[in-house]
C-alpha cells in the first residue's frame, strides 16, 4: 500500500486492493464495451448517435 | 469491498457530470451533423447502413433536433420524397426527444464506465489527488481512447464507406490497449529500454494499419466530414478533461473524510 498518499481503501490488504481495483476496471470495460461495441441491433440503435460521436466503429 | 464501493461511487459522480456535459455538447456539435449525413444516406438508398433512423418525419427531425443547423456551412440536400424502404432493423428510438434521451443515457452510462477505468487505473498509481492531476489523467484518457484510434479510424458519419465492422472493432480495441500500456510505461517506468518499447507499442497499430474500405467514394461532402471530425475530437477532449477533474475533486473530498473517519471504523 502506498504510504505517501492518502488511499481510498486505507485498511485493505494489498492483494485485496488489487482485486477490487481490477474488478472495478473490468466493470468499466464491460459497460463501455456493451454500449459501444454490442452487435445487438436495439443496443446499437439506442446508442447510435453516441457511437458516432465517440468515434466508435459503427455499422 | 470498501475500496470497490468507493471507486464505484467516485466513478458514478464523475461519469454523471462528464456524461451530461458531453451529451449537451453533442446536441449542438455532433448530432446535427449526424442528422445531416442521414439525409444523404437516405437519398443514396441507405446502402450498407443498418441503423434504423425513423423513416418518417424526415423534415421534423431536421428542424427539431438540429438547433445549430444554421450555424453549419454545408447545406444539406432536400430530403428525398420517397425514402428507401426500411429494412428490418429492429427497434430504434423515435427521432426527436426520445432519440436525444437515449443519447443522454448512453453518454452517462459510458461516462461512468470510462470513469471506472480511469479511477481504477489511477489508484494503482497512487490516485488522482486534485483537479489538476485529474486534467492530466484526462488528457491521457483522451489520447488513449480518442486520439490514437482516431488516427487510423477517424470519426465517421452515417453512410460513409468503412471496412467490415468486426475487424475495425478489433483494431480499435488493440490500439487503445497498446497506447494505454505505452503511455503507462513512459509515465511510470524510468527505464530507457521500456520507454523505447512504449514508443514501439504506440506506433505499432498504425504500422499494421486500420482496416480500410475498398473505396472511399461517398455522397457525404468532405467539408461535412471534416467538421464532424473536429467536433468529435474537441467534444471528447472536453469530456475527458471534465471527467478527470471531477474525479480529482470528488476523490479529494472523499479521502479527506475517509482519513478522519478511519479511526472510528477501524
Amino acid at each position: 500500500m502506498n504510504t505517501a498518499s492518502v488511499s481510498l481503501g486505507a485498511s485493505v490488504s494489498s492483494q485485496s486492493r488489487i482485486m477490487q481495483l481490477a474488478l472495478a476496471a473490468l466493470l468499466g470495460i464491460f459497460v463501455v464495451g456493451f454500449v459501444g461495441f454490442s452487435h445487438i441491433d436495439a443496443v446499437h440503435n439506442a446508442a447510435h448517435d453516441y457511437r458516432h460521436s465517440m468515434a466508435f466503429p459503427c455499422h | 469491498m470498501n475500496l470497490f464501493r468507493n471507486v464505484v461511487f467516485i466513478a458514478a459522480i464523475a461519469g454523471l457530470v462528464a456524461g451530461i456535459a458531453l451529451a449537451c455538447m453533442q446536441a449542438y456539435a455532433t448530432v446535427p451533423l449526424i442528422l445531416k449525413a442521414e439525409v444523404y444516406e437516405k437519398a443514396g438508398g441507405g446502402h450498407h447502413h443498418d441503423h434504423a433512423a425513423a423513416t418518417a418525419t424526415n423534415n421534423n427531425a431536421m428542424s427539431s433536433a438540429a438547433p445549430a443547423d444554421n450555424a453549419m456551412s454545408s447545406a444539406a440536400p432536400a430530403p428525398t420524397e420517397a425514402a428507401a424502404p426500411a429494412e428490418d432493423e429492429g427497434w430504434a428510438p423515435a427521432d426527436g426527444l426520445e432519440r436525444f434521451a437515449f443519447n443522454v443515457v448512453a453518454n452517462i452510462v459510458t461516462g461512468i464506465g470510462f470513469a471506472l477505468i480511469l479511477v481504477a487505473v489511477s489508484e494503482f498509481a497512487g490516485g488522482i489527488g486534485n483537479w489538476r492531476q485529474g486534467v492530466f489523467w484526462g488528457l491521457a484518457g483522451f489520447a488513449v481512447f480518442t486520439l490514437a484510434p482516431g488516427l487510423g479510424l477517424p470519426p465517421e458519419l452515417p453512410a460513409m464507406p468503412a471496412a467490415e465492422l468486426l475487424p475495425r472493432q478489433i483494431w480499435w480495441i488493440s490500439t487503445v490497449a497498446a497506447t494505454a500500456v505505452g503511455l503507462g510505461l513512459i509515465a511510470f517506468r524510468k527505464s530507457l529500454t521500456l520507454a523505447i518499447l512504449a514508443v514501439v507499442l504506440i506506433v505499432a497499430p498504425h504500422v499494421v494499419g486500420a482496416p480500410q474500405p475498398d473505396s472511399f467514394e461517398t455522397a457525404i461532402p468532405e467539408g461535412l466530414h471534416h467538421q464532424f471530425v473536429v467536433a468529435v475530437t474537441l467534444t471528447d477532449l472536453v469530456f475527458w478533461l471534465v471527467l478527470g477533474a471531477v474525479v480529482g475533486v470528488v476523490r479529494g473530498r472523499f479521502t479527506g473524510t475517509a482519513t478522519s473517519l478511519r479511526g472510528s471504523f477501524a
